[in-house]
């Protein structure tokens, strides 16, 4: 465990090393939220947006999307890019565990996560005055599972993309996909049959709904199941295709 | 008879349908410096990543330090030190953090300050890996691969790429790893280098063991014998033909050129001083490693 504590703070250290990443992670999620802010407002619109206030329904969609962007993008181009280089080669022959190189990538991608997601609401209850949680436990479960899904689906991807390039291609286009058809974008309501089919089986719209739920009080549906089931199914994929070299 | 560190026996290895290895077999004894040559590509990674349990082993009979790499890779690991070709660290991380991570993989692992003054990384303890030299990253690399305090290293090609400078002190290097009693094993396909650090080594050429010995002992199989040059003016030196070791001698106007076996010098020396000859520019021309090894290896190519 000390070697995993001082394996992830090193992580860390390395990540805050990097101003451009540090800047994505941190400044996309705000960006986001003062454009759809702007435009939206929080005026409560029945037809759209689960019957909710646009912000109160869009700021646990960011804390979701802040998950899948860190799982999606920053994971994987850390993992494919060290074994592009020779570091996991580095790594492993030096008797480095397998569970403490994945471990402190997933705990440090948490970690800044959680940063980012903190300093979102921060800024997004400061201007546009959004509800607080309706359940404490309910968005930090939401927030867990949510991390922990899109971190494994990242450590796949990482795992199984040849180079850092092609794992931030693939990662962002991920991303992005889920962001429109996830329902980060534009509401579900307004979204064709294929497109609305299509989101619906991306993890992010589940991770999206077990937030909300959780933060608005609504009803939790069977989004906490396909989000355990995605997580279970890339861990397993995860440790099957990890790859040192 | 010193404990064997490593035995090796019949090793095979295949990627596809290309065969690494086909047939490599050695023993490395305890405290030497032993060599693994070749010219690229001839296998010498992909034998010591096999010993490593980096590589699936297809057959023959690995050891290392007691343990077999396919059962007991992880054993093998905590116990020995690795410069890999290929690797590198994170360029922000810092050589500090380096040392301090790997030193902790292992209880009992070196402190990290002690090796920074070791290795001569004292004033670049904060710098981070990607601003340093490419000796600089030699020399980390060797520190930290001797962090678990290790009773093998393997060092793979470590002074490729350096200028003629830095490998001198890489070589020191070498050394000083071995008089702190571990056991070296150097992959290079430098001549000169193996000659001058190596106690034994192998020549390995298209997966297979052509040599092996010590650098002297090859040198005397392999390289043609001795050769005595000198330059003499006037007069037929047919005798020399009769001098105890020499087998053969040519002339090219006043140069000659005996050939002979071990002690040829000093016999050609004497029967010339016998008869008044001294030349100024007597010499002994050894055969090098070098020579050995283009030899062997251009056999194997004909």
């Amino acid at each position: 465990m000390r070697l995993l504590g001082k394996t992830s703070w090193l992580e860390l250290k390395l990540f805050l090393r990097e101003p451009l990443t540090v800047l994505f992670a941190l400044a996309l999620p705000l960006l986001v939220l003062f454009v759809m802010g702007g435009v939206f407002g929080n005026e409560v619109d029945a037809d759209y947006y689960r019957g909710i206030g646009a912000m109160d329904y869009y700021v646990p969609a960011y804390v979701a999307l802040v998950t899948a962007s860190v799982g999606l993008i920053s994971l994987p181009v850390h993992i494919a890019g060290n074994r592009e280089l020779g570091v996991l080669k580095r790594y492993h022959a030096s008797g480095m565990p397998t569970w403490i190189v994945v471990g402190s990538s997933v705990i440090t991608m948490f970690v800044i996560a959680l940063f980012s997601a903190t300093l979102l609401v921060v800024v997004a209850k400061l201007v546009h005055n959004i509800v607080w949680p309706a359940s404490s436990i309910g968005v930090a479960g939401a927030f867990v599972i949510s991390g922990l899904a899109f971190a494994a689906l990242g450590v796949l991807l990482g795992a199984v993309l040849p180079n850092a390039r092609a794992a931030q291609a693939l990662g962002v286009l991920l991303w992005f996909v889920m962001l429109i058809l996830g329902g980060a974008g534009p509401p579900p309501e307004v979204l064709t049959g294929v497109m609305d089919a299509i989101g619906a089986i991306t993890p992010l719209r589940h991770a999206i709904r077990a937030l909300q739920d959780g933060w608005l009080g609504l009803d939790a549906g069977l989004s906490w199941l396909v989000i355990a089931l995605v997580f279970t199914a890339a861990t397993a994929a995860a440790i099957r295709f990890f790859r040192w070299e | 008879m010193p404990a064997p560190v490593v035995t090796v026996a019949n090793l095979q290895k295949r990627y596809g349908s290309f065969t690494a290895v086909s047939d490599v077999s050695f023993r490395v004894d305890e405290g030497e410096i032993f060599g693994i040559l070749g010219p690229n590509g001839a296998g010498k990674t992909t034998t010591v990543e096999s010993l490593q349990g980096l590589r699936s082993i297809e057959g023959g009979e690995v050891s290392v330090l007691g343990f077999d790499p396919r059962t007991h890779a992880a054993e093998i690991r905590r116990r020995i030190g690795s410069q890999l070709q290929e690797s590198a660290l994170p360029d922000r991380m810092k050589v500090w953090e380096a040392l301090d991570l790997f030193g902790s993989l292992r209880a009992g692992g070196r402190e990290w300050r002690e090796l920074l003054g070791d290795w001569g990384l004292g004033q670049k303890s904060d710098a981070r890996f990607g601003s340093l030299s490419g000796g600089q990253q030699q020399r980390l690399f060797v520190a930290l691969a001797l962090a678990n305090d290790p009773q093998l290293v393997f060092l793979d090609e470590m002074t490729t790429g350096l200028d003629p400078a830095s490998r001198r002190v890489a070589w020191e290097l070498i050394r000083r790893i071995r008089e702190q009693g571990t056991t070296v094993v150097l992959v290079t396909h430098f001549m000169d280098e193996a000659e001058t650090l190596c106690d034994r080594l192998v020549v390995i050429d298209a997966g297979t063991v052509v040599a092996h010995g010590s650098p002297q002992g090859l040198i005397e199989r392999y390289g043609g014998g001795v050769r005595v040059r000198f330059s003499h003016r006037d007069g037929d030196l047919a005798w020399l033909w009769d001098v105890p070791h020499v087998t053969e001698v040519q002339r090219n106007r006043d140069r000659f050129e005996v050939r002979g076996d071990g002690p040829v010098l000093a016999y050609v020396a004497a029967a010339l001083v016998e008869r008044g000859i001294a030349p100024v520019d007597l010499r002994q021309e050894r055969a090098t490693l070098e020579d050995v090894f283009l030899s062997l290896t251009e056999e194997e190519s004909e």
